[in-house]
Parts: structure tokens; C-alpha cells; sequence
């Protein structure tokens, strides 16, 4: 019987050798991939000052773990790996010509729900390019994503890509502002239709912008980006079939449009997306492009990257063999 | 196999026939269902059936591609990452604070002492209601009878679920306020909602196809 202090903290792990094996398998192979695309690895600290943090988030990247130093300065654990990129990329590359690229194995911290099986530490793999135009950006990351889930061995995911900008721009051009535009981004994050429609329905407004905020956060599907759009529904759609464009036939075939995607409480601002498998109830991968970020570590730019869950990329894999074998 | 290629997540218990005549509305073959009342897993119709407050846990974990289950499971569990599809207009209740007839009981705890006692099983939809209104309460969580607790000074008070409000009658309670009104819901797992997006469309354009209010 171990003693009490032979505990670990619920949503901590040890990683054993067999699992350890097959993990190491994974992140050889994405790394190989992020290598062969021209992005170089970085370390950054785990534990930076919580102002880094503070800085660059709008709660979205907010760190859940802080601790004092020894001179009782504030310290957090890293929540992801682009805030310390987009720092690294703000101080040590401040004058380097852009583009940037970086890519990193790397754990991340969060703060979990007790006994829902969620991991405090988990880890990363991803890439960042600084200095990114928004469209051939989003394009190069998504194309890399796709090849480094292939190259780790996964075979039946899809991307879903939205525009983080689309329903912001519904809601000024409905000019609806305030406790109300607040209210619908909480229930549209989580996608709560019927709690879109009470507080649309609740505002009063006229019809054809009431339709739009109601119909817009179900719009994802193939298919979805034939015929005409009305403004501002235009200007998101043209964007992903420019991004549509750029991207090879075999990637083009996993991507689902899904306008009524919205990251709250994050530094996206423009195309978004996240990598799904059939054998997992939730996303494995996510990125997307975030145009203020580097700005507040002096280097204004755009930037697009992505980061996949390691370990859930592993449970997704694990789960396609099953489907293989019982077939 | 249903013709949808989705996994139905069904509650058992009140909402159950209101679900069975949504997924008739879908042309689910709801016979067998309908006359077994043992049996968990529907194979032939891809349907799984368990309590309502399962089902978040069944459809956020990808066990069920949709579910039907009551607005208060999900207020109840507002952690759980699902999809709020369509309100299925069945099942009408309404989460109520309660307390025994004549002079109130709980008003004169929170006066006096500042703070009273409210028993329910669902905490967090109470905790959050007396916070909202700027009151202190002590929730006391109780897995079922709730009407006991006020007859018996467990609590002054109880926040719960009332449909007709028979039950609340029949024990001398009465409502004091009403906190949210409570319909079924669709709801769907966010991976299945990208990946099967038009089969959840046709699915939920049927389901909602006659589940308006008139029809009740």
C-alpha cells in the first residue's frame, strides 16, 4: 500500500514504458514533418512571468497555474506554446526578416474539471509561421497539419475551417453591442442554438439580421460554399475559397466549412481550424491565424499556426486500428 | 442501422414517449422500443437508452452521435462540451424555488439569520440562482424526495423540477419563484455535429417538424 505522499495530482500521469514507446513513435514522425517543412524546433521555458501571459491574453490563453519566485515575482505556467513563440519572436527576432518559422514538442498546463479524465499537463506538438499572410498562411498550416496527422498514421480525419471575423461582423452590422453581443458569443462558443435564438428573438430585430444570426452558427457541411452570399457573409466565404484554392485536391477533400465556428476567448482573428477523427468525441488539433498577437511583443505582424494534442492523436490512432481490426 | 448512420442517445423515464414520438417523426422504427422496457441497446436502430442525466456524458464522449435530453441536465451541467441542437417543445416543466404554504419560511431564515437553507438535486442551478439574486444560501444536496426536507427542517427551502405542481401540493408546498422553464432538448456531440453534418440537418429538420408548441 503506497503512502500517502506517493500520490499524483488528478489529471497528472506517469507514462510507462509501452505507452512512452508508441508516443515517442508519433512525435518522430510529426516532427520529421514540421523539419522537412523548413520550420526550425524551439524550447521555451515551462515557467515564465505570468505578465507574458497576462499580456497576450484576452482570458484566452489565460495561465491557470501560478506560483511566486523567490523574490515573489509572479510566474505561470505556459497554457500553450504560441504566446512564448510569439515572445521569442517579439525579443530574440525582433529584427529578422519575416517569414518566421518555428515548430515545438512541448508540454502545456491548464486548469481541468476533477474526475472528467482531463489532463493538467498534456502534450503539444505544433508549429508557428510569423509573419504570415492570412490566406497562403492558413494554407501552408493546414497543409502541414494534414501531412503530419498522415505521417503519424491517421487516416479518417477531416479540418473543419471557419472565419473567427464572420460572426463579430454579423453582430456589428446588426449593431447589436454591449451585455446582448456578449451573451450570444458565450452561447455561440458553445453552441447553443436555442440559446442564440431566445436572445436574437429577444432584440427586436429586423428579420433578414435575425435570420442571419440564427441560421449562421448551423452553417458547416460540404457543400456549404456554392452560390451567392450577402454581406458580411461574402467577405468569409470568399476567404475560404481563396484558402480553398491554394490547398492541394487531397487536402481540399478533408476540409468542412463551418461558418458558425467562433474561438472565444482566444487571439484568433481570422481563418480557424481543427482536425477531427470519427473515432474521437473531440478535436484533436486546432489553429488558425491571429493578426494582434505578435504586436505585443513589438512586432506587429500576422501569424498563423496550429497545435495538436499529442495524446489524443494517439487515442484517435489507437482508435482506427480498432475500427481496422474488427472490420 | 437507422437511415441516419447516427447513434441516438434516449432517455428513459418521463421524457421517454415524447422522444419515441420524435424519432417516429425521423421514421425510426420505435415498435420494439416501445414494447421493451428491459432492454438498453437497440442495435437494428442504432438507439442506446439510459437515464436523462447520462446522456451529456454519453454525447460529449462521442458514445452517442445525438441525444435527447430535459434543459435541466444541462443547466445542471454546464461543463460538459455538447451542442445545444433544437428545443423539442416536450416535457414542459419548470425549476422552481419552493417553500411550505403560509408565511415563508426561508424569507424569514434569510432575514433573521441571513442565510437559509435550500435542499434540490441540483446544486449548481440553486447555487447559481441565489448568487444571481444576491442571497446567501446553504445548498443541501439530496438525491431524491426533496419535498421531505422542508416538512422535516432539513431546509427552509428546495429548489426542484414541477410540471403540474401535484407533488408540491400534496406535500403543503408552494412556489415562490420560478427560476427557468424547461423543455426537452437536441443535443449532439461536436466532432459527429463537422463530421456528420447533413445527416444531423435532415435528422433535426424532421424531429423539429412538428414538435411546435401548437401541436401540444
Amino acid at each position: 500500500m503506497p503512502g500517502p505522499n506517493a500520490r499524483i495530482a488528478s489529471g497528472t500521469r506517469d507514462v510507462l514504458p509501452e505507452e512512452r514507446a508508441e508516443l515517442r513513435r508519433i512525435e518522430t514522425a510529426l516532427l520529421a514533418c514540421f523539419l522537412d517543412g523548413g520550420y526550425g524546433e524551439i524550447s521555451t521555458p515551462a515557467v515564465e512571468y505570468e505578465e507574458t501571459f497576462r499580456r497576450a491574453a484576452q482570458g484566452g490563453a489565460d495561465a491557470a497555474y501560478r506560483v511566486l519566485g523567490e523574490r515573489g515575482e509572479e510566474l505561470a505556467l505556459r497554457s500553450d506554446m504560441t504566446v512564448p513563440i510569439a515572445r521569442v519572436a517579439g525579443t530574440r527576432y525582433a529584427d529578422a526578416d519575416l517569414p518566421l518559422r518555428f515548430c515545438y514538442i512541448a508540454p502545456a498546463y491548464r486548469a481541468v474539471t476533477p474526475h472528467r479524465g482531463q489532463a493538467r499537463e498534456f502534450l503539444q506538438a505544433g508549429v508557428e509561421l510569423i509573419g504570415a499572410d492570412a490566406v497562403s498562411g492558413c494554407a501552408e498550416s493546414l497543409t502541414l497539419l494534414c501531412r503530419a496527422l498522415e505521417s503519424a498514421g491517421l487516416k479518417h480525419f477531416k479540418i473543419g475551417v471557419g472565419d473567427a471575423a464572420l460572426y463579430p461582423a454579423l453582430l456589428d452590422a446588426a449593431g447589436v453591442s454591449g451585455e446582448a453581443r456578449e451573451a450570444i458569443l458565450v452561447e455561440l462558443d458553445g453552441r447553443d442554438f436555442v440559446g442564440i435564438d431566445t436572445i436574437v428573438r429577444s432584440l427586436g430585430l429586423p428579420d433578414r439580421q435575425a435570420a442571419l444570426l440564427s441560421e449562421v452558427p448551423r452553417m458547416r457541411g460540404a457543400g456549404l460554399l456554392e452560390g451567392a452570399f450577402e454581406p458580411p457573409l461574402d467577405v468569409a466565404v470568399s476567404g475560404l475559397r481563396a484558402l480553398l484554392s491554394e490547398l492541394n485536391s487531397d487536402i481540399a477533400a478533408r476540409v468542412i466549412p463551418d461558418l458558425g465556428r467562433f474561438p472565444r476567448m482566444s487571439y484568433y482573428s481570422g481563418l480557424v481550424f481543427e482536425a477531427y477523427d470519427p473515432e474521437l468525441g473531440e478535436p484533436i488539433a486546432g489553429g488558425g491565424f491571429y493578426s494582434d498577437l505578435l504586436g505585443k511583443f513589438g512586432r506587429p505582424a500576422g501569424g498563423v499556426g496550429f497545435a495538436i494534442v499529442v495524446d489524443l492523436l494517439h487515442a484517435a490512432l489507437a482508435g482506427e486500428e480498432r475500427g481496422e481490426t474488427s472490420r | 442501422m437507422n437511415r441516419f448512420g447516427l447513434t441516438i442517445a434516449v432517455p428513459r423515464g418521463a421524457l421517454l414517449s415524447g422522444s419515441l414520438d420524435a424519432l417516429d417523426r425521423a421514421g425510426i422504427q420505435t415498435a420494439e422500443l416501445r414494447s421493451n422496457d428491459r432492454k438498453l441497446l437497440f442495435e437494428e436502430i442504432r438507439v442506446v437508452t439510459m437515464r436523462p442525466s447520462d446522456i451529456p456524458t454519453y454525447v460529449e464522449a462521442g458514445a452517442a452521435d445525438i441525444g435527447i435530453t430535459g434543459k435541466d441536465v444541462l443547466m445542471e451541467h454546464p461543463e460538459r462540451q455538447i451542442f445545444e441542437l433544437a428545443d423539442l417543445n416536450f416535457g414542459h416543466c419548470t425549476m422552481v424555488v419552493a417553500s411550505e404554504a403560509g408565511p415563508d419560511r426561508a424569507a424569514a431564515a434569510l432575514s433573521r439569520l441571513g442565510v437559509m437553507r435550500v435542499a434540490t438535486k441540483y446544486p449548481r442551478i440553486a447555487a447559481a440562482h441565489f448568487e444571481a439574486t444576491g442571497r446567501q444560501a446553504e445548498i443541501v444536496t439530496v438525491n431524491g424526495s426533496v419535498e421531505l426536507a422542508p416538512l422535516t427542517g432539513l431546509a427552509e427551502a428546495i429548489v426542484d423540477l414541477t410540471a403540474s405542481g401535484e407533488t408540491l401540493r400534496a406535500n403543503g408546498l408552494v412556489v415562490r419563484e420560478e427560476i427557468a422553464s424547461i423543455t426537452a432538448r437536441l443535443v449532439a456531440n461536436r466532432v459527429a455535429h463537422r463530421l456528420k453534418a447533413s445527416e444531423i440537418d435532415r435528422f433535426v429538420a424532421l424531429v423539429t417538424s412538428s414538435a411546435d408548441p401548437q401541436s401540444q
